[in-house]
């Protein structure tokens, strides 16, 4: 919980801050234009982003313009790429995604200027540490996202079972005894756990799921070290590779999440891995799967593995080329206060970054199934893309790529380690 | 005589003042791009910003034709446009002679084999997609309900199944462009050609032969021409259906990931070049043949 001696801190500091403004603002006539690159206003997260954002401009008497980045995350980032390489001051904030933290490195502001060490502290660690490059806070934490297991509670209770798998071991044993069951019961098409297995970002974050849950590592880890060719990332693998044709379908190689939420939200799947996006939509009145299931870790590799959730979600970050870094600054901790994260969280059912705001009475009142979250971030594993840069891509295009055909039976877990090792070293050199 | 050659040369002074507006457009639009792609492909020139380009001759060159995801990218590329290419040119022109003959609903026909190339790629390619989706999609339901397979195929899981599906969704979608290109050919045989024919006593089969075929080859060749520099630098219908598996990459995805995904303009730019390369290839073999075959 934040204090309430806290809050007030806050709230004083940052009326002062905003008197210092409007008399900066006042003696120059008038305030700063910020523009921020934030979510397309055509959606309801970005509707919600610029009427906070315009409400800051009217609260410190600064002009706001508000920048809709695209849709696609890809797409968004060629766009902030343009920016950058003309070094750009018509964008003073921008939303960036989790693993562009090396990309965005050169062209940020140090955000431990304008935080103290104590405000950071309230942020998750796995996401601060993610956003820091070489000692410097490329951006500041707004709101994430995490891998996480779907499980059937109705149909866990009628085989048996007590409680959700710990272990990847357990869940193979027991997707196979619900499949044969169901099967045997007449629907063909059930399937004992899904997860996406198409090559692209998807499987990447699922496959490092596994490995980094059997302790193989992130493939190449934040001191440069590339550790992907190891005994634990290919028993990794291997258990990945067990599950397509016996629990999994061998088309599963071609799900991204929709293609796999739509198996699981049919009620064809006992299991599934997915974001937490599912969870409204599975929820929904007319879903038949609304009421009988719910969400917990992902299991460990082994009794002596760990859980893992790979890391998503989105950050601030401030021009390095604004000219009013300062005031830009501002707008981003407004915009990530705990207070509004705390709306977001009630508003748009997005992931709060402190996880503090998770035991606030309001926010469980409506989503109760966030009491489980801080668990699934504690064991966030990061996507090996500060240290890798710019160069990410490439790394995660070279993973996909050989776990995908790996799942598809082109290649053995111990050539797909080997395949990607080699890429990783090449671009580490 | 003098006379002449004056009239000769203000005549060719008027054709240059003519086409130079021409030239200029070209150049610009054509000729710039085309030298900057050519001057970024001998660089090393990643475009995060930072690091200014270098210099590094035809190593971007050697780096492609030395991997092999490139070489079984031109693969890919290649059985996709040897197989759809040759299956719309024949279904293409049976469609176009059907369209042709006169009969009730002719407007009507000819409108409707035009609905597949009237819709964006990306949009019939996601549609397909779906529909060979391995478990709802309804091309495995009506499979498995009529037991012509035992159990639901993952279509789109590896290249066996994959690539016909993808040619056979390609030709779907470009036998009505080939149609109506060929239709238009048909529509300039004089049908006093077939009545000599029918007179001669040719059967239907030796009419098509010695009238039809060697009448619509113009436009068979450039229709052809078309499809192939299409089918070359297809992207859209093989990045919707299987996006990133990297054994089903056609040149232009290759291309792509290079230049956007991994924001390398240098290798990005000699990927485009060699590409250009293969398909300046076709094109002249088209225009040797073609020459060949009218003299």
């Amino acid at each position: 919980m934040i204090s309430p001696k806290k809050i007030l801190k806050r709230y004083l500091l940052r009326c002062v801050g905003s008197l210092f403004l409007i008399s900066l603002a006042t003696s120059t006539g008038f305030g700063v234009t910020i523009r921020c690159a934030l979510d397309s206003d055509v959606g309801e997260g970005g509707r919600f982003s610029k009427a906070l954002a315009l409400e800051w401009a009217k609260k410190t008497g600064n002009t706001l313009e508000y920048i809709s980045r695209p849709n696609d995350a890809t797409a968004t980032l060629q766009q902030f790429q343009q920016y950058w390489a003309a070094k750009s001051p018509d964008v003073d904030v921008y939303m960036i995604d989790v693993i562009w933290q090396g990309i965005a490195n050169p062209h940020a502001v140090d955000l431990k200027k304008f935080y103290t060490e104590d405000e950071i502290k309230q942020f998750f660690p796995a996401i601060i540490q993610n956003n820091t490059v070489n000692g410097k806070l490329v951006s500041i934490p707004w709101f994430t996202d995490a891998g996480i297991l779907y499980y059937r509670t109705d149909l866990l209770e009628k085989y048996g079972y007590k409680e959700p798998p710990k272990t990847w071991e357990e869940l193979t044993e027991m997707a196979k005894k619900i499949q044969d069951g169901e099967r045997k019961e007449g629907k063909k098409d059930f399937q004992g756990f899904v997860f996406q297995g198409k090559a692209s970002e998807s499987v990447t974050c699922n496959a490092l799921e596994w490995i980094y849950s059997f302790g193989g590592g992130s493939i190449i880890e934040p001191d440069k070290k590339v550790t992907i060719n190891n005994p634990n990332a290919i028993k990794a693998l291997q258990t990945a590779k067990s599950w397509v044709g016996a629990i999994s379908p061998p088309g599963v190689v071609t799900y991204s999440e929709e293609e796999a939420r739509n198996v699981w939200q049919a009620g064809n799947a006992a299991f599934m891995r997915n974001w937490p996006y599912a969870y409204a939509l599975g929820q929904a009145p007319k879903s038949v799967i609304a009421g009988k299931f719910d969400v917990t870790v992902l299991p460990m590799g082994g009794a002596n593995g760990k859980h893992a959730a790979c890391l998503g979600g989105w950050q601030l970050m401030v021009s390095a080329y604004s000219k009013a870094p300062d005031v830009a600054a501002d707008l981003v901790k407004f915009l990530n206060s705990a207070d509004e994260q705390k709306r977001r969280a009630i508003e748009l059912s997005q992931f709060p970054v402190m996880p503090a705001i998770y035991s606030d009475p309001d926010v469980l009142a409506k989503n109760p199934w966030f009491a489980k979250i801080p668990d699934v971030l504690k064991n966030a594993v990061a996507r090996p893309s500060t240290v890798t840069g710019a160069d990410y891509n490439q790394l995660s295009t070279a993973f996909f790529q050989n776990v995908n055909k790996m799942l598809s039976g082109g290649q053995s877990p111990q050539d797909t380690v080997q395949q990607v090792e080699k890429v990783a070293k090449r671009l580490m050199r | 005589m003098a006379r002449e050659i004056d009239l000769m040369e203000r005549q060719r002074r008027l054709a240059w003042f003519l086409i130079v507006p021409a030239v200029i457009v070209v150049l610009l639009v054509i000729g710039y791009p085309l030298i900057q792609v050519l001057v970024y492909s001998v660089l090393k020139y990643k475009l995060d910003g930072v690091t200014p380009p270098s210099f590094v001759g035809l190593g971007n060159y050697l780096f492609i034709l030395t991997d092999s995801d490139f070489w079984r990218a031109v693969a890919v590329t290649l059985i996709f446009t040897f197989f759809s290419v040759t299956l719309e040119a024949v279904l293409g022109l049976s469609v176009a002679m059907v369209a042709n003959s006169k009969f009730k609903g002719r407007s009507i026909l000819r409108v409707a084999i035009l609905i597949p190339w009237a819709i964006p790629t990306v949009v019939s390619s996601k549609i397909w997609a779906w529909m060979f989706n391995d478990i709802y999609g309804v091309v495995n339901v009506l499979l498995t309900n009529l037991h012509l397979i035992p159990q639901k195929i993952a279509f789109l899981a590896t290249p066996i199944t994959a690539i016909p599906v993808i040619i056979a969704v390609d030709v779907w979608k470009t036998t009505p462009f080939m149609a109506l290109l060929l239709l238009a050919g048909l529509g300039l045989i004089p049908s006093d050609l077939y009545e000599a024919a029918a007179i001669d006593g040719a059967t239907a089969v030796k009419a098509f032969f010695s009238v039809t075929l060697p009448l619509v080859m113009p436009t068979l060749l450039v229709a052809l021409i078309f499809r192939t520099l299409d089918a070359l630098r297809v992207f859209d219908i093989f990045y919707v259906m299987v996006g990133g598996q990297g054994n089903m990459a056609t040149m232009a995805i290759y291309n792509q990931q290079w230049l956007v995904s991994f924001l390398d303009a240098g290798i990005g730019s000699a990927a485009s070049v060699i590409i250009l390369i293969f398909i300046m290839i076709f094109v002249i073999l088209y225009t040797r043949f073609s020459k060949t075959s009218f003299q």
